[in-house]
């Protein structure tokens, strides 16, 4: 019920009258149904389920769910940096 | 990959449960109802790095396991037809119904096969006018909009050839029978965070102020797993009873409308019977009158399936979270994923089949 | 409320698709039907390759047969596969290889075109490997039989060092290496399967390991065993390792490379890399004295540059294989049940 993947759009178009794009996943891009992000645009991030965008992924609150322990108060140690990009 | 390896962070995973150790006085048993959030938790060990006094149960969460038998012989029955192409995703190929499988299905011959999405099932009947296409639809409110879609965009093109054979479960009733059962022992919840992506948390304001039960909504990452325990344990030290949101990056109070909109044309709500549980009223999705063709279960009706079940499996115990996989007798020994005796150790998603893949040292080691 | 259990399934009396696909059903099959007809003391070591006393000379011998669908992939085709594969098997053994045959079965209809390509493909192979094609035969079935095309190769090496590579030679203290990143090939023919497609700079890493092989024997190499971890992954072929010696085997997920599109791709069809077929990369197992510079001779090859030791063989939790995560639990890496398919929870 839940293997929801983040993935970039980095197109979108229409297929057959649906909402479509092409979204990247860090290397591998597959097609999805955009009918349900009707406002993300591309370079936007948004969660993808059987083909599908059922969310978009706000960046700001991303940042804030990483940095979650520092903001509330309960470290007096650094947690780490920002954002890092994908890869191993 | 951007929005997944930052929360598989080690460095920062241990702070949080360093937090929940000094935060937590007393044992809490903590449920999370999602398949994908056992498995993250089991497959990274989580559990076993969380303080003895936290009691991580896994509910049922797993569409596939919670797949009534009888609808699992329906769709083998359907699949056995010569004309039907019949199109699942791959994590109902393996799930035994009364006699047989897909995967045997296919083994004798019928045209059965896998797709990533339910757009690509009507693409296949597009392409193969031929053929009775029918699809697999099963999930929780994650996946129903997809397959909501699926039925529309069929309708609208005018396809003659293809349907649905839907068996859509919803998570709130679940957990109101749950809390309703009076040998409950569950505290609090890890909500499912792409079900609450689409259905929002509303639905789960009532039955945190009902019940006194806090809901975390939570994600999928080890992160945001420690991150929501967290959460749910300072609610249940503090004696507070509300619906919180740590998946803060996907989820939003009021959820995706556009979903909601295409899921309230194309199915309504009926009720459902979970395997291992029993009944549950208004807790499934079906067809809607308006879509009747696109339903496979009255296209192809098959008349009354009789089931038989056996009694040595504890599903119903594990899937309620009052007992542990590793607690049945039969664990490991009588039921293993090759010769299961219930729902939860089919799907590689079910608690026992999580436990049973990852987690058997720890259990034998206990 | 009723606590309801389906009934458990009786045994199949037909062969299931996941009889192949290299776990648990597969060892099953082969332990039930095939180990009692033909026992004896080289078929029942159960390596990828036989290792014989011919004259004096000890020979290699093994065969493989190829099935992939799609035909064509990125990085490879059946051809390429079906050379590689047979001669990565001897040398798994240590041994050079030296001569393949190779058997076609071609469906009705199966394009000249494509024929030819595999053809050349294999030719091509065979001249990377230093092997020459020296029998054969083909076939030819009713169309809707065959899938298009299926070839089986067998491959004579010689071993050149006076050691047995086996599974059941793992001791405890002894270290586990790894050539490589994982799943590339599984997932670059995953990438071109009917109604998974996906793009991605995935690339099949199919590859001729004997060249790698022979440097890594030098001196005393404290080899123990070598494994080519195909279909079912590094997983399976731990798993068979751990089961053949006795011995329980644990890995750090830290130290198990994957290449970002590899690892995206599998998230995407929510499979696990440790379970994805490779054909371009070795698993060893060293004592503990070796390990360091058989690793640095590894990492001077260019199918080694990745290599690393992963883990290590202990005598903890016999015939299992326990990974440490990256988030510092604990997972048992079991052997598969059986079709390793996409999911979606």
């Amino acid at each position: 019920m839940c293997l929801g993947v983040p993935g970039k759009i980095v197109d979108i178009y229409e297929v057959a009258g649906l909402r479509m794009g092409r979204v990247d996943f860090g290397g591998v891009v597959k097609e999805a149904c955009l009918e349900y992000v009707p406002d993300a645009e591309v370079g936007e991030y948004t969660v993808i389920h059987v083909g599908f965008a059922i969310g978009r992924l706000d960046e700001a609150e991303a940042q804030r769910s990483l940095q979650f322990l520092r903001d509330a108060g309960f470290l007096s140690t650094e947690l780490g940096d920002g954002t890092a990009e994908g890869g191993l | 990959m951007k929005y997944v390896t930052e929360f598989r962070d080690g460095a920062r995973i241990r702070p949080t449960i360093d937090e929940i150790r000094r935060t937590v006085t007393r044992p809490w048993t903590i449920m999370e109802v999602c398949g994908g959030q056992t498995h993250s938790i089991v497959k990274n060990g989580l559990d076993e790095l969380l303080p003895g006094e936290i009691h991580l149960v896994h509910g049922p969460g797993c569409p596939v396991c919670v797949t009534p038998l009888e609808t699992i012989d329906r769709a083998i029955a359907i699949a056995s037809r010569p004309e039907v192409t019949f199109v699942s995703f791959g994590d109902m190929l393996r799930v035994p119904g009364s006699t047989s499988d897909l995967l045997r299905v296919k083994s004798a011959g019928g045209d059965v096969r896998v797709v990533y999405s339910p757009l690509d099932a009507v693409r296949l009947a597009q392409m193969r006018p031929d053929r009775e296409v029918v699809f697999f639809g099963i999930g929780f409110e994650t996946t129903a909009p997809a397959n909501a879609m699926a039925i529309r965009q069929a309708a609208r093109l005018g396809l003659r050839n293809f349907s649905m054979l839907v068996s859509h479960v919803l998570v709130p009733p679940a957990i109101v029978a749950l809390l309703s059962s009076p040998e409950n022992l569950v505290q609090a919840f890890l909500a499912a965070g792409h079900v609450c992506t689409v259905m929002g948390w509303t639905e789960y304001e009532p039955i945190a102020a009902r019940y006194g039960v806090p809901l975390v909504v939570t994600g999928f990452e080890p992160l945001d797993i420690v991150q929501g325990t967290l959460m749910a344990v300072r609610q249940l030290e503090s004696g507070r009873a509300e619906v919180e949101n740590q998946y803060t990056r996907s989820v939003h109070r009021d959820g995706n409308a556009a979903a909601q909109a295409v899921l309230r044309e194309v199915f309504d709500v009926c009720d459902r019977k979970w395997r291992g549980i029993g009944e549950i009223p208004m807790s499934g999705l079906r067809v809607s009158g308006r879509f009747a063709t696109f339903d496979a279960e009255r296209r192809f009706p098959v008349g009354e399936v009789t089931t038989e079940e056996s009694s040595i499996c504890i599903a119903g115990l594990v899937l309620r979270g009052q007992k542990k996989p590793g607690e049945c007798p039969a664990f490991g020994s009588l039921c293993t994923p090759e010769r299961p005796l219930g729902a939860p150790m089919v799907s590689s998603e079910g608690a026992c089949a999580a436990y049973y893949h990852y987690g058997r040292y720890r259990v034998a080691h206990a | 409320m009723d606590l309801s259990c389906p009934l458990p399934l009786t045994e199949s009396t037909r062969v299931l698709l996941g009889h192949g696909s290299g776990g648990r059903l597969s060892a099953d099959l082969v332990r039930r039907f095939f180990l009692p007809r033909f026992t004896n003391p080289y078929l029942d070591r159960l390596d990828d390759q036989a290792v014989l006393d011919v004259a004096g000379q000890r020979l290699a011998f093994t065969t493989d047969s190829f099935v992939v669908r799609p035909l064509f992939f990125p990085g490879g085709d059946i051809g390429r596969l079906a050379v590689n594969g047979t001669v990565n098997d001897l040398a798994m053994a240590g041994a050079r290889p030296h001569y393949l045959s190779a058997a076609f079965i071609l469906e009705e209809g199966l394009p000249l075109d494509d024929l030819a390509a595999i053809l050349d493909s294999m030719r091509t192979a065979c001249q990377e490997a230093g092997v020459l094609l020296v029998t054969g035969d083909t076939k030819v079935v009713d169309k809707g039989s065959g899938d298009q095309c299926f070839i089986n190769t067998a491959g004579i090496g010689v071993l050149e060092h006076p050691w047995l590579l086996s599974a059941d030679q793992a001791r405890p203290g002894d270290r586990v290496v790894l050539s490589g990143a994982i799943g590339d090939h599984g997932m670059a023919v995953m990438s071109r399967r009917e109604g998974l497609e996906f793009e991605a700079e995935i690339t099949s890493d199919t590859a001729p390991l004997w060249s790698l092989v022979g440097n890594m024997l030098e001196g005393s190499s404290g080899i123990r065993c070598l494994r080519d971890p195909t279909r079912g992954g590094v997983a399976s072929t731990l798993n068979e390792l751990a089961l053949a010696s006795g011995v329980g085997i644990e890995i750090d997920e830290e130290r198990i490379p994957v290449r970002p599109p590899v690892y995206a791709a599998c998230e995407l069809l929510g499979l696990d890399p440790l379970y994805v077929a490779n054909e371009g990369k070795l698993v060893a197992i060293v004592g503990p004295e070796e390990a360091d510079a058989v690793v640095g001779r590894m990492r001077r090859h260019p199918l080694g540059v990745d290599a690393s030791v992963i883990g290590v063989v202990t005598e903890r939790h016999p015939k299992m294989v326990v990974m440490r995560t990256r988030v510092g639990g604990t997972r048992v890496v079991d052997l598969h049940p059986g079709e390793i398919l996409p999911r979606i929870c």
